[in-house]
């Protein structure tokens, strides 16, 4: 954070290379927006040397405007649809298209570099316009996006010259066999990272080992399950660098010669700190890992529901000096006492399930409340288990007063503490109440409106709620929108907050980035009034039944509403089952 | 700990007549627990099972994400109300699982997730998730039995369930603090000597095993045939057992 005293604003003839020089230093973007807020000569200095943008909603700006505002722009990161599209709650052709962007930035003369996307549109025409329009073009990121094939990555290849980093990370990709690995020529040795894993397809494994041996600088491979141990154990001889690893199929016959020369070329690598994939898992095989365990950071065993057990608890075991874990919940409540005295400097643990039905979840209370006990250093979870109850989150939240991100799913979600039968308000408040610097909260459970009131008056620092099946009336919702001063995104589905609460305080959501509300009993009238009197918010209602025409009755209420906040009015490429009002 | 199961108190019922704390308690420790879906074994609510399951799940989760009227969501919450303050943790029907209802959105996982673990759960089934069905003959027994290895998840388990079948006899200890002793060759010798019976298994290599040497999941690939052998004739075994354990650790 800039403290700028009056001082400093009346040295007029302070010289622009020195403020720019300085300004060099400031990269969060936070930080920069403030910097750019001060006076008229810091805005116009800061906005030259800007080369780092992030627009957390596509919709909010257009790229013409960004264009003007950043003209040395090198690095960009859109992102598209709403978080709930992830769970299938937002029709794919909703929007978050990238090709205007791409099309706008072409025209410019931004020397654009680094495009990052989440949860957006990216058809190969997109990419392939991408990869001839920027010649210094570095560096691709993509997650959780879709549109496109292996058609559009062979573009990438082919045509970016310099490209250090191209990162899938689980996009809908559809693979046509083509053979887009091959078509890096000779010439491009610049790999730094290459992350191929959410590929569904074959891969040219020989094309594969060749981009290997001729990236030197190589520091992060991911690969996808098409890879099998054989071809894993070829390429870390020729890479024994990498940083990062994700395996492709972890499956051979202990016996095997490919497997004995893997464990001794893992006992090489000396640099790996993180490892994932294991998307086919042979328990037996684990141990040639054991090397590698004990310095490893992060590891993603999220993919590999054939570990559990003695298997994975022993593998664990190695783990000491573990900073980020993602497991199945296969690991059990016991699995979990492994991790809590095992890895003293977990900070981020997320458990997803192996079985998506209720009462199938292996993970209870238990394993958290062991986990809160030998890791006092955790400050983000994402637990997904079949109960839990008030004492158990009273006794995590003290235990682990650093929570930053505190996300828990019950995979029933209504259900109550089994012990007491109560709601989870009290587990909840208290998790708000002792870890201050709670930014993102996602709440199942039964809950009541006692927990929003909670979250109200304690979770000052709060940025991102998601709510689902909790409250009891539009007082829970008000609670949050007047408590928490620094909401920028609110979702909620199935709840029952109405339009008393929407209304209350419209000018609120010109301080947040989006609210979503689905499922819930806010009107086409409640909507209606506040798009008439909030011209810069854009209210979306999403309705996706055919035969429900949009009907002129504002007592309808309304499937989805997504509304945001933009600057530059209603979108122009909404589908028709959208209505903007 | 010894599992003993007293004769007479064949099925799954607590015979007991009130007053007799030792037989239920000798019950409560031969009880089958096996990991079926849906519950199943004593209907008792003290522990909370991890299986248990509210049948609100059915009602609840019916919601379609049609529903215009909200008021199925207001009554639907009232019900749910009431029936879980009602309501034992694990008080569900073990013939009938409630049906995986399907609401959009729920539960909160990616759809790229859940497109992997669908694979993955297709393929494996394919493959190890057959049953396991193996022979357990018991000496002195007129007929043998046939048992699903898959349906157990410990050797506790196994040895539960044996019991069950085949009425008054003890068997030696499979769990883990089991095959420690084992390790301990007198206390082994002490165990063979005595009339109990001790399970024993054919495995791949057609050799003849002491339960309880290796990890379960291990076991359940190798077990050929189960034969619940006297002690005094596992005696031959053990040797042979304690060096193939010495030689896997």
């Amino acid at each position: 954070m800039l403290w700028v005293s009056r001082k400093t604003i009346k040295m007029n003839y302070f010289p622009d290379e020195v403020l720019e020089h300085m300004f060099f230093f400031i990269t969060s973007h936070k930080d920069r927006n403030s910097v750019s807020l001060v006076c008229k000569s810091w805005y116009k200095i800061e906005r030259y040397s800007r080369q780092r943008v992030f627009i957390g909603n596509c919709y909010s700006i257009s790229p013409e405007r960004l264009i003007a505002r950043f003209p040395g722009l090198k690095s960009l990161t859109l992102k598209g649809k709403p978080h709930f599209a992830d769970f299938n709650l937002v029709p794919h052709e909703w929007g978050g298209f990238v090709y205007p962007w791409i099309e706008a930035l072409a025209k410019s003369r931004i020397g654009l570099e680094e495009l990052r996307l989440k949860r957006m549109v990216v058809s190969d025409e997109s990419l392939e316009f991408l990869s001839k329009s920027f010649v210094n073009f570095k560096s691709l990121v993509l997650v959780s996006c879709e549109g496109f094939t292996t058609d559009g990555l062979a573009a990438i290849a082919a045509n970016c010259r310099f490209l250090r980093e191209l990162d899938l990370q689980e996009n809908e990709v559809d693979d046509q066999r083509g053979h887009w690995l091959s078509c890096f020529p000779e010439s491009c040795t610049s790999l730094v990272t290459l992350n191929f894993a959410c590929l569904k397809g074959e891969i040219n494994l020989g094309a594969l080992e060749r981009l290997v041996v001729r990236s030197p600088n190589l520091k992060s491979l991911r690969l996808n399950h098409a890879v099998p141990l054989d071809t894993l154990q070829k390429l870390l001889m020729q890479a024994p660098q990498l940083v990062d690893l994700g395996t492709g199929s972890y499956v051979d016959d202990p016996s095997s010669e490919a497997y004995s020369k893997l464990k001794s070329v893992f006992q090489r690598c000396k640099s790996i700190r993180s490892l994932s994939g294991f998307f086919e898992v042979a328990p037996h095989c684990m141990s040639a890992i054991y090397p590698i365990c004990r310095n490893l950071t992060f590891l993603n065993l999220s993919y590999a529901p054939g570990l559990h057990g003695n298997e994975l608890t022993k593998l664990i075991q190695h783990c000491r000096k573990l900073q980020r874990l993602w497991i199945l919940d296969c690991i059990g409540d016991k699995g979990l006492g492994v991790v809590a005295s095992t890895c003293k400097e977990l900070q981020e643990l997320r458990v997803f399930p192996s079985d998506l039905g209720p009462g199938n979840a292996a993970m209870t209370e238990e394993g958290l409340v062991l986990l809160s006990e030998g890791c006092p250093k955790l400050n983000s979870l994402l637990y997904f288990c079949q109960q839990m109850t008030n004492a158990a989150l009273i006794t995590v939240a003290k235990n682990c007063p650093n929570f930053i991100r505190f996300r828990l799913c019950i995979l029933d979600p209504v259900k109550c503490d089994p012990v007491t039968n109560q709601p989870l308000d009290e587990g909840f408040g208290a998790i708000v109440h002792f870890c201050k610097g709670l930014k993102r909260l996602s709440l199942t459970g039964l809950l009541t409106d006692q927990v929003f009131n909670y979250i109200g008056m304690y979770a000052e620092q709060l940025e991102m709620l998601s709510i689902a099946f909790a409250g009891d009336s539009d007082e829970g919702m008000l609670y949050v929108l007047n408590g928490c001063k620094k909401l920028r995104k609110l979702e909620i589905m199935k709840s029952r907050f109405g339009n008393a609460a929407l209304l209350e305080d419209m000018g609120k959501y010109e301080a947040m980035r989006s609210l979503w509300m689905s499922s819930c009993e806010v009107t086409l009238g409640g909507c209606k009034t506040l798009a008439e009197k909030m011209p810069r918010l854009s209210v979306e209602i999403i309705n996706e039944s055919e035969q429900m025409e949009f009907s002129h009755d504002d007592r309808q209420k309304v499937d989805k509403m997504y509304l945001y906040r933009t600057l530059v009015g209603h979108r122009k490429d909404s589908p028709a089952f959208v209505c903007i009002l | 700990m010894e599992v003993g199961l007293k004769m007479g108190m064949k099925g799954g019922g607590l015979n007991h007549v009130g007053g007799c704390e030792k037989a239920k308690m000798g019950f409560a420790e031969t009880e089958l627990r096996l990991g079926l879906p849906g519950g199943g074994g004593s209907g008792e609510g003290e522990v909370v099972r991890k299986r248990g399951f509210s049948e609100t799940v059915d009602l609840k989760l019916n919601l379609s994400s049609k529903e215009s009227s909200g008021m199925d969501a207001n009554d639907e919450k009232v019900k749910v109300l009431h029936k879980e303050k009602n309501l034992l943790p694990c008080a569900t029907d073990p013939a009938k699982p409630p049906a995986k209802a399907q609401v959009v959105g729920w539960p909160p996982v990616r759809s790229f997730r859940k497109n992997v673990l669908a694979t993955q759960k297709g393929s494996s089934e394919e493959s190890s998730e057959k049953a396991a069905f193996v022979k357990v003959s018991m000496d002195g027994a007129p007929y043998l039995r046939k048992v699903d290895l898959r349906m157990y998840n410990s050797y506790q388990d196994l040895s539960d369930a044996l019991a069950k079948m085949f009425g008054s006899f003890t068997i030696g200890n499979c769990g883990s603090q089991g095959m420690k002793d084992f390790m301990n060759e007198s206390k082994l010798m002490d165990l063979l000597n005595d009339s109990d019976y001790v399970p024993t298994y054919e495995d791949k290599d057609g050799d003849w095993m002491l339960v309880g040497d290796v990890p379960w999941e291990m076991f359940v690939e190798s077990c050929k045939r189960l034969r619940i052998m006297k002690g005094t004739e596992a005696i031959g075994l053990a040797p042979r057992a304690m060096e193939k354990c010495k030689n896997r650790s």
